[in-house]
């Protein structure tokens, strides 16, 4: 079974090492200076050459995207709840929610700069509002789309509006939560590398606008690169936290999964 | 003589969209005494589930009285086992855990409730299914297990809204012969809907055939066939008789 997940991204894997390879030619050929383009060969190099310097400065990167999707989801998730809660709440949140995301955030960066200084604060804060809307919107659809007739059925059990949401509601939007989730944590490590742009003591922001400052373009390149892969090992610890916090979710796309312990259906 | 279990008298219901007033219950009299199976059976969008959402306390009606063991007044939510058309299992739970629902919402610790589904999945011939989760059952199993949820939450009182409806019809004759099984282990008073004749006279003591909408009934049927029922006495001359009759009843409602 994992094998077959893995050869899943086979194709994938062979789109990207044949743009590679054409960059590479491209830059062989046409004999570009590498201080306008570097090949993937030279970034790879120094990549490897620059280490010391760009893995502290992922970390704190890192350490700003870990924690500001923490609280980017238990604020959405928060937010989908007061959605949900009655028709009075939504009306009242919804609009200021999409209000928020029409401001750019860019700009209110500086701001974050004078009201909380250079350190981890306001890059928490940036990540945090970069990020929250997929989940909270995602989550509150979630919570919407229960069955009528489901809460029909607890309510003829007596059950009360929290042992609603907590019984059938929540579990039932989980799967949404997680795809607003993948969302969310998509952009969080961009949010964060914005927002050490605008000023910051170390992250891969602030080395990429300094690298690029001092002319070092397979720096900013290398860079952009950790970006890349970072954010994708993020994603797929989402994804592997999906599968674990909701097995039944997968068991119903891949039932080969579950089957076996059935050993047979009957009737 | 012991107080029926359900009793329902004048029960009307009108839903008002905007100006327009929809009668969907005429004054409905309706008894299910303890321990009887009591069937109604109807046209399709005569009211059926109408009447039993009113019931099971989900929805009120217009007017009239309806006492669960002699009770009028206070929420009836809570005081039978319903159980809607579609199974609707959570898919989240395992088998067990869907059965143990009725169980968290009364609050019974985790504990006891595990160890009462697990005791009623094992006398019920469930229990090799426990751990499954319900995407993994067919039709069938599901409607098993949702029966199990309804007679954990409550098996004195059981409003069973056409269960086997969607069923092929040998895993329906196997399913009404385990729920007459459960019925009478667990000496459950049930009222049923069904627009399948033979279904009804298979199962009932008696059947209340209900108008078009806007529902009223139209005649009670009492079924005098012997218990325990077989699958079989639907055979019998009296049965064959009583199907005909229904039957034809239901054709000149559907029409008028």
């Amino acid at each position: 079974m994992k094998l077959r997940r893995i050869a899943g991204f086979g194709p994938a894997i062979v789109l990207v090492v044949v743009l590679l390879a054409l960059w590479q030619l491209y830059v062989y050929v046409s004999k570009v200076s590498p201080h306008l383009l570097p090949a993937p060969t030279a970034i790879v190099q120094a990549l490897l050459n620059n280490w010391d310097v760009i893995s502290v400065n992922t970390v704190q990167t890192l350490l700003e995207t870990v924690i500001g999707m923490a609280a980017a989801t238990l604020f959405g998730l928060l937010m989908a709840i007061l959605l949900d809660i009655s028709l009075w709440t939504r009306r009242a949140v919804y609009p200021l929610l999409v209000v928020s995301q029409t401001i750019p955030l860019i700009a209110l960066a500086p701001l974050f700069l004078i009201w909380m200084g250079f350190g981890l604060e306001p890059k928490v804060i940036f990540v945090i509002l970069y990020c929250f809307f997929p989940i909270a919107v995602a989550c509150a659809d979630g919570l919407a789309s229960a069955e009528p007739e489901m809460l029909n059925l607890l309510r003829s059990m007596r059950a009360s509006r929290w042992q609603i949401l907590w019984l059938v509601r929540l579990p039932g939007a989980m799967p949404a939560f997680f795809s607003g989730l993948r969302i969310g944590v998509t952009y969080s490590m961009t949010g964060a590398i914005v927002s050490e742009y605008i000023g910051a003591y170390q992250g891969l922001g602030i080395y990429m606008e300094t690298s690029a400052n001092s002319g070092a373009v397979d720096l900013v390149f290398a860079a952009i690169l950790v970006t890349a892969i970072v954010s994708l090992l993020l994603f797929g610890l989402v994804s592997w936290l999906e599968r674990i916090a909701l097995p039944w979710y997968h068991g119903t796309t891949n039932q080969a999964l579950i089957l076996p312990r059935a050993g047979r259906m009957i009737v | 003589m012991d107080e029926p279990k359900l009793l329902a008298r004048g029960v009307t219901k009108t839903f008002h969209d905007g100006r327009r007033a929809l009668e969907v219950l005429t004054p409905i009299d309706l008894t299910v005494n303890t321990g009887e199976f009591a069937t109604v059976i109807g046209p399709s969008g005569c009211g059926k589930s109408t009447l039993f959402n009113i019931i099971a306390g989900v929805d009120q009606p217009t007017a009239g009285v309806i006492a669960i063991d002699g009770a009028e007044k206070g929420a009836r939510a809570g005081m039978c086992g319903y159980m809607p058309q579609q199974p609707l299992l959570l898919p989240w739970r395992t088998a067990e855990e869907n059965v143990m629902l009725g169980l968290d919402v009364r609050r019974v610790p985790r504990k006891q409730a595990q160890h009462d589904a697990h005791e009623l999945l094992k006398r019920f011939g469930m229990v090799e299914f426990a751990g499954n989760y319900p995407a993994t059952l067919s039709g069938g199993m599901k409607q098993r297990i949702a029966l199990l949820r309804t007679v954990l939450f409550n098996s004195s009182f059981l409003l069973l809204d056409e269960p086997f409806g969607a069923l092929d019809a040998l895993s329906r004759l196997s399913l009404q012969m385990w729920l007459l099984d459960l019925w009478s282990a667990f000496h459950s008073s049930i009222l049923f809907i069904t627009h399948d004749v033979r279904e009804a006279i298979l199962l009932s003591d008696r059947v209340y055939v209900l108008s078009a909408r806007p529902a009223r009934v139209a005649r009670v049927v009492q079924i005098d066939l012997p218990r325990p029922r077989l699958p079989e006495h639907l055979a019998l001359s009296q049965a064959v008789q009583l199907e005909q009759e229904l039957v034809s009843l239901l054709m000149k409602e559907q029409r008028s």
